[in-house]
């Protein structure tokens, strides 16, 4: 599945006129068109606006003049970004009947400006409420490794995509580990930036204290490229970072040599299958690590995360949970009401856990730069499963999913799910994880690692 | 810790009419779930206990 070209092959393509934007997305559309049935990761495609900025690219590459650097290539998002004349519908039949989004999301904007070219909306869990994207209303996104398992959730369409080869680059959203889920488990890229790094305007948000947007590809060079070129300050959003950007692209491959590197241990290696421990062993292998690393609480912080969400979803959705339960997908309902009973003592406790925990693990980054451990405790569980078995232990797959990746994007640490394939077996992610705005070292190691075990 | 005194249908009911959500009584069932599940969730910090001087960032800063 990595053979076809990434994002960044394609646009150098299109800007030294071997390639046409017109016949690349002709043929992205074709391929939709002809796996979407099977695969349902894409909600909508906007074929004629996407074959008209294909011609004006390839007018403008005929010129001489630099489209971007994405020049047509083809892109899809998760269907809770705003697309100018579209409705946003977050995964929801609720939000069907909504009027058409004004002007599109910041990130698409910026991405479009680069040359890249949309092609669709993503399916996802309804109002990403979940790790699997089984969603009642717009069907199951499959896994494509294997069409009887789930795509995980809740960016399972942008996994999907990009998994099956119909898109080089899509973007997702992350709460709890919406993007990194899928991408493990899809065997992508998922990059879940710094909280406040990229631009959430223009998006239906879920838990405004924990979203993040971000990209998923086939490449580092990609997820780097949609990085830098998204990030910047966006006064529509209000948690945005007005830190000078740090571009990671010219960054890549500085190497990881003096890297303090290690693995997490205690709460990280327990509650998961062998298999999810051993891709993080190969990781750890493939960079010479032998350091372990305590980030103690993590149990704790994952269920103040839970409980933020569970409190802020909630909220969000009140007036719609008063008006149009029936409308709501039976899997995140009975969900959404629990957590608007949540009291605000729990609440607030939650938020003054996470300064806390924040503070331990600022301490832990003096120790060392990066950190490694898993992204899913398993691979993909089947569709409609409601329980997995894990250390002989029977517990509910939706919940657990995000077992690992609660914790940490619970204090806003970017974090790239990297893939680790085996032959024969279905793919898994390790987290590669750093202190606040240091992306550009996650990108760095994630590149060594991609010479070493792609 | 679950309190074992809490009448945890009752509460479900009881909020929620307070927060004036019609709960069809199909749904009462799961919701009461989810909300044990969340109690126990929450008992994690509940539990702990927090440096006084430890306040919730008014602007999450990473």
């Amino acid at each position: 599945m990595n053979t076809q070209p990434d994002a960044v092959a394609i646009s150098n393509a299109v800007i030294k006129g071997d390639l046409k934007a017109q016949d690349i997305v002709s043929s992205c559309i074709e391929a939709i068109a002809k796996r979407n049935p099977e695969l349902n990761c894409f909600t909508a495609t906007f074929t004629e606006r996407a074959i008209s900025q294909a011609e004006q690219i390839d007018f403008q590459a005929a010129k001489g003049n630099h489209p971007g650097i994405f020049a047509g290539v083809p892109f899809a998002v998760k269907n809770l970004f705003d697309v100018a004349r579209v409705t946003t519908l977050a995964g929801s039949k609720i939000n069907s009947k909504n009027p058409p989004a004004a002007e599109d999301a910041t990130a698409i904007a910026r991405l479009k400006q680069a040359g890249a070219i949309l092609v669709g909306t993503l399916n996802m869990d309804e109002y990403a409420y979940g790790f699997v994207t089984e969603n009642s209303h717009y069907g199951v996104t499959v896994n494509p490794h294997d069409k009887t398992r789930i795509s995980g959730g809740s960016s399972g369409g942008s996994a999907a995509a990009v998994a099956a080869g119909l898109v080089p680059i899509t973007l997702g959203s992350d709460t709890n580990g919406s993007i990194r889920v899928p991408a493990a488990l899809c065997g992508v890229y998922g990059f879940k930036p710094t909280y406040g790094d990229l631009s959430r305007a223009g998006t239906f948000l879920f838990s405004s204290s924990l979203d993040c947007i971000g990209p998923f590809a086939r490449s580092v060079r990609d997820i780097a490229a949609v990085y830098d070129v998204i990030h910047g300050y966006d006064d529509r959003d209000p948690i945005c970072s007005k830190r000078s950007p740090e571009m990671c692209l010219p960054e890549l491959y500085k190497g990881i040599e003096g890297l303090r590197i290690a693995v997490a241990d205690e709460y990280f290696t327990t509650g998961a299958e062998p298999e999810a421990l051993e891709a993080v062993e190969i990781v750890a292998q493939a960079l010479g690590v032998q350091q372990r690393v305590s980030l103690p609480e993590s149990h704790r912080a994952r269920a103040a995360a839970y409980i933020i969400t569970a409190a802020e979803g909630a909220n969000l959705h009140l007036q719609r949970l008063r008006s149009r339960l029936e409308d709501f997908d039976p899997a995140t309902r009975d969900r959404f009401l629990a957590g608007a009973l949540i009291p605000a003592s729990w609440y607030a406790q939650a938020q003054r856990f996470r300064r806390w925990y924040r503070d331990l693990l600022r301490e832990v980054f003096q120790q060392v730069d990066i950190i490694l451990a898993p992204t899913t405790p398993c691979v993909a569980p089947p569709i409609g499963q409601k329980t997995i078995v894990i250390a002989g232990e029977e517990i509910p797959v939706r919940p657990n999913l995000g077992r690992f990746t609660q914790p940490l994007s619970f204090i806003g640490l970017p974090v790239l799910s990297f893939p680790v394939k085996l032959p024969g077996k279905l793919p898994l992610g390790v987290q590669i994880v750093a202190a606040p705005y240091n992306e550009v070292l996650i990108l760095r190691v994630a590149k060594a690692l991609e010479k070493q075990l792609d | 810790m679950t309190d074992k005194k809490i009448d945890w249908t009752d509460y479900v009911k009881q909020t929620a009419q307070l927060l004036k959500l019609n709960l069809d009584p199909e749904h009462l069932p799961g919701v009461v779930d989810n909300f044990t599940k969340i109690e126990e969730i929450a008992s994690l910090i509940t539990e702990f206990d927090l440096p006084e001087e430890i306040e919730a960032a008014p602007k999450f800063e990473p």
